[in-house]
């Protein structure tokens, strides 16, 4: 069974669990960049958990089925559109061959996660179907008309739980430089509201608000860096590393947003704001 | 060695040098530690990535301070040699920053061996050390939008080989027709880090 991109809105493509393994090659470690909508997606459909899944970054994507295809979708209160007929938010549905899916705009969020049953038979690469943007690794992003075979391998379906989402700050453990700055600027950070700006993409939401000030001004010599790190370059503006994020930083990183905070993060909009807290 | 919080799903090592660094990364390898997913090492450090589902920081803490270094000579991860014609747009304004003439750049950047350090900045990119200390050189002061494959370059005290079309800022001395990053390769990239690579002139 094959799935035709019909339209993709501003940014679609293939993301699984990521390239880990490779750092040592410079290859980054890429994936859903919000892990656990990308992982219930395939849940609900009964994938296994490192199966191919389309992240669409707001609404837009339009697809279609040459055969029945069990489908759902998750990350942000975008539903699929069955020829007219809405579907509620990560809520299963069975079309059958012939069907036109459409993903709605989100209100809240920004990266919806689409997953079918036996999910993308698209080659890996390095272990991975994610595309790295970055690293040019993976497959192609794909655009209208492209063909994605769907493959065959799926289990019983997860139940579908409540979604909570929380609010409030976003949690982070200090370090690992958080010694390179003042006193000051770590209680800033633990204290003050940051703005995301539009500059902000997969690699790295990048945040305006107080600066913080460096104890230290040597330069650090690049190091490896994680998904989550608060980065903070000369200007004192900091920068939250998103799934794509290069291998290594050049700039002390003040803290390390716990997992769940960076997935929360993933579904940050340009114009948002944030606080963290300790985790 | 110096253990820095890295959040919930890693652990900065810190040592003194690269060449700690190096032979932390090689016992790291050698050692295989369950629930590591992936290793970065750098110039002074070596990053540890974990899945938190199979082990926890603490645990992966306490294993590593446990690993045996790898001594220099033991972790050498093979030597390539690559040819090279030195014909960069920056061989001159090289040649001029170090008070020399553009052989006397070629003679030192063949003359000694490099070690990869580490990878960065793109998928096979190496970034070679331990070559002349007289061919320490600044970046360029505007970088280039476009530098194409297969460029030989130096900044600073390195030296690297750029695997793919991309920005950059690195002096260009020559290009090779060696691919860095080959996916139809087991291991794609041609420099992982402790290969020893030598550079040999060939004819324009």
């Amino acid at each position: 069974m094959n799935m035709t991109i019909l339209r993709t809105g501003p940014l679609t493509v293939l993301k699984d669990r990521g390239r880990p393994g490779h750092a040592y090659q410079g290859v980054a470690p890429s994936g859903a960049v919000d892990r656990s909508a990308y992982a219930r997606a395939n849940a609900l459909v009964g994938n296994p958990p490192g199966a191919a899944a389309l992240e669409c970054t707001l609404g837009g994507l339009r697809v279609s089925f040459d055969g029945p295809a069990v489908l759902v979708l998750t990350g942000t209160d975008a539903v699929l559109d069955v020829q007219g007929t809405r579907a509620g938010v990560e809520e299963v549905v069975t079309v059958p061959a012939g069907a036109t899916v459409s993903v709605t705009m989100p209100r809240r969020g920004l990266r919806s996660y689409l997953a079918v049953r036996g999910g993308f038979a698209v080659l890996p690469v390095l272990g991975s179907r994610s595309t790295d943007r970055i690293g040019g690794i993976g497959p192609d992003r794909p655009g209208p008309g492209d063909v994605l075979p769907v493959g065959t391998e799926a289990g019983p379906p997860a139940a579908r739980e409540e979604i909570r989402s929380p609010d409030g700050p976003l949690a982070v453990d200090l370090g690992p430089r958080d010694d390179w700055f003042t006193d000051a600027a770590v209680a800033t950070l633990l204290s003050a509201e940051f703005t995301v700006t539009p500059a902000s993409d997969s690699v790295g939401l990048r945040l305006d608000g107080p600066e913080l000030a460096r104890a230290r001004t040597d330069e650090l010599p690049s190091e490896g860096v994680v998904r989550g790190s608060i980065q903070v370059p000369p200007n004192g503006k900091p920068i939250i590393f998103q799934a794509d994020h290069p291998v290594t930083g050049g700039y002390p990183v003040i803290a390390v947003l716990t997992p769940p905070a960076a997935d929360r993060a993933a579904q940050l909009r340009p114009g948002a704001t944030v606080r963290f807290t300790r985790g | 060695m110096r253990f820095l919080s890295c959040g919930r799903e890693a652990v900065l090592v810190e040592v003194d040098d690269l060449d700690a660094a190096l032979s932390l990364y090689a016992g790291l390898r050698a050692a295989a530690l369950p629930g590591v997913v992936d290793l970065v090492p750098a110039a002074r450090t070596v990053l540890i990535r974990l899945d938190p589902a199979q082990t926890s920081p603490a645990a992966v803490r306490a294993a590593t301070a446990t690993i045996e270094l790898t001594a220099a000579e033991d972790r050498v991860a093979g030597t390539v040699e690559i040819p090279v014609s030195y014909d960069g747009p920056d061989l001159a304004d090289v040649a001029e920053h170090l008070g020399v003439g553009p052989a006397e750049v070629i003679a030192r950047h063949t003359g000694t061996p490099w070690t990869v350090a580490f990878a960065g900045f793109s998928p096979g990119f190496g970034y070679l050390t331990g070559g002349d200390p007289g061919l320490n050189v600044p970046r360029r002061a505007s970088p280039r939008t476009r530098i194409p494959a297969g460029s030989v370059a130096l900044a600073g005290q390195y030296s690297g080989v750029y695997p793919h079309d991309s920005p950059g800022g690195w002096q260009l001395i020559g290009r090779t027709e060696e691919r860095m990053w080959d996916l139809g390769r087991p291991e794609p990239a041609l420099l992982v880090p402790g290969t020893h690579v030598i550079f040999k002139a060939v004819g324009r």
